[in-house]
């Protein structure tokens, strides 16, 4: 075993079954250019949880295809993190539910974290803290969200950008990609600018406040409100010094990363950090038009993807970035 | 800085209106192809040419593409 270094040693993940085209959502809003803002997002089409499905439920499965990829088994697992946003219940916690739903071990550890589209590298951050310090062997990382279900049904926007899914990655003592340096943001004055009001603890009850904004978006406390303009000058304000701190943390210069695998926001904000920092656009990878945007699913999916196309081979080095609802913010270097 | 060239950099994110019929009085919220996502290639716009960050809200208080210009003006 290799001392003072923790890796991924497998990904995978799942996605629902029902699949929604754009064709789907034009049907619903026929007055409305879909086919140019779904090129411009870069979705051709996203996967959407069933009525009964939860984040939990998608998580499971995620975990139960990387078991069946058989690098990795259930009875090695000594703690499970589960990043959601759309968690079973208030109490007690998914990730105790998961352990029994996937037949773990009862003498490890479990907990929730609520992130989204940073989730991903935080959870890996926490992983390999607990691989480090030697109070887990083995951590079953797992992201699952359903943000279909935080959606007005007229807000055509999120619709089309937002897919569900859920993912599993196992960190080790040894594996395919050594966990590198990491660089975490935070900045809690943008939480109104991606958030839903209603639900939690400071506003426990419904408020059906609907309201339509002068682009006739619809705008609730009881669904998920985005400020997409926000949003974006969030990012480019903060994403490109990201990137340059995680590769000082990391000892590499931007020309020697082989691939940049960002969080999937959509392709029109992708196209334009990219061209902001200056990377080539064969080492920046694209992976949205099957999925959409799946928050704390998008950097795992890709990263699932690439080493199934060749796109990430042994010996890479891989620059990952998630940034988002927060605002929270992080990027780690990854040794394949 | 030039509002000639500032229209001439706004006139290039649209697609579907002829560059000629933009100018300094345009009501720019009021093109047809006008939409929110017009607005993120419009802040992208401002960054990449001038290198000014404008917000959504400096978009939804100006009327004319030179209300929009003199704020970045003002910035710079």
């Amino acid at each position: 075993m290799k001392m003072g270094k923790a890796y991924i040693k497998d990904i995978a993940y799942y996605v629902p079954e029902t699949i929604v085209t754009n064709e789907d959502i034009v049907r619903e809003f026929p007055e409305w250019s879909v086919e140019k803002i779904a090129s411009k997002v870069g979705v051709r089409q996203r996967h959407v949880a069933g009525a009964d499905e939860t984040a939990a439920d998608l998580a499971v499965k995620a975990a139960q295809n990387l078991f069946e990829r058989g690098k990795c088994e259930p009875r090695e697992v000594d703690f499970i993190l589960f990043c959601t946003q759309s968690p079973d219940y208030f109490l007690p916690t998914s990730a105790c539910v998961i352990q029994e739903r996937l037949g773990l071990r009862t003498d490890i550890g479990a907990l929730d974290f609520n992130l989204g589209c940073s989730g991903y590298v935080y959870g890996l951050s926490l992983a390999k803290g607990l691989v480090m310090a030697g109070v887990a062997g083995n951590v079953l990382l797992l992201t699952g969200e359903t943000y279909s279900k935080h959606l007005h049904p007229r807000d055509k926007g999120n619709r089309t950008i937002f897919g569900d899914a859920a993912s599993a990655t196992m960190v080790s003592a040894d594996g395919i990609a050594e966990i590198g340096n990491f660089s975490l943001g935070t900045d809690g004055s943008g939480a109104e600018n991606l958030i839903i009001k209603s639900g939690g603890m400071r506003c426990p009850r419904r408020r059906d406040d609907l309201r339509f904004d002068e682009n006739n978006n619809p705008i609730s406390s009881d669904y998920l409100y985005m400020n997409g303009s926000e949003i974006f000058t969030f990012t480019l304000d903060n994403v490109p010094p990201l990137i340059a701190d995680t590769l000082s943390k990391n000892n590499i210069g931007k020309g020697e990363v082989d691939l940049y695998v960002f969080h999937q926001a959509n392709k029109y904000m992708l196209d334009f950090l990219r061209k902001k920092i200056r990377i080539a656009p064969d080492r920046f990878y694209y992976c949205l038009s099957e999925y959409g945007n799946t928050v704390s699913n998008t950097i795992p999916i890709a990263l699932v993807n690439a080493l199934r196309d060749g796109s990430i081979t042994n010996g890479k080095s891989v620059l990952i970035a998630g940034f988002g609802v927060g605002y929270s913010w992080g990027g780690c270097l990854l040794r394949f | 800085m030039d509002l000639n060239d500032f229209i001439k950099h706004f006139a290039e994110q649209l697609e579907d209106t002829d560059a000629s019929d933009i100018k300094a009085d345009t009501v720019f919220k009021d093109l047809d192809e006008w939409s929110s996502l017009m607005a993120l290639s419009i802040i992208a716009m401002v960054d990449e040419e001038y290198d000014v960050r404008i917000k959504g809200d400096d978009i939804r208080q100006a009327t004319t593409i030179e209300d929009l210009y003199n704020v970045v003006k003002s910035r710079k």
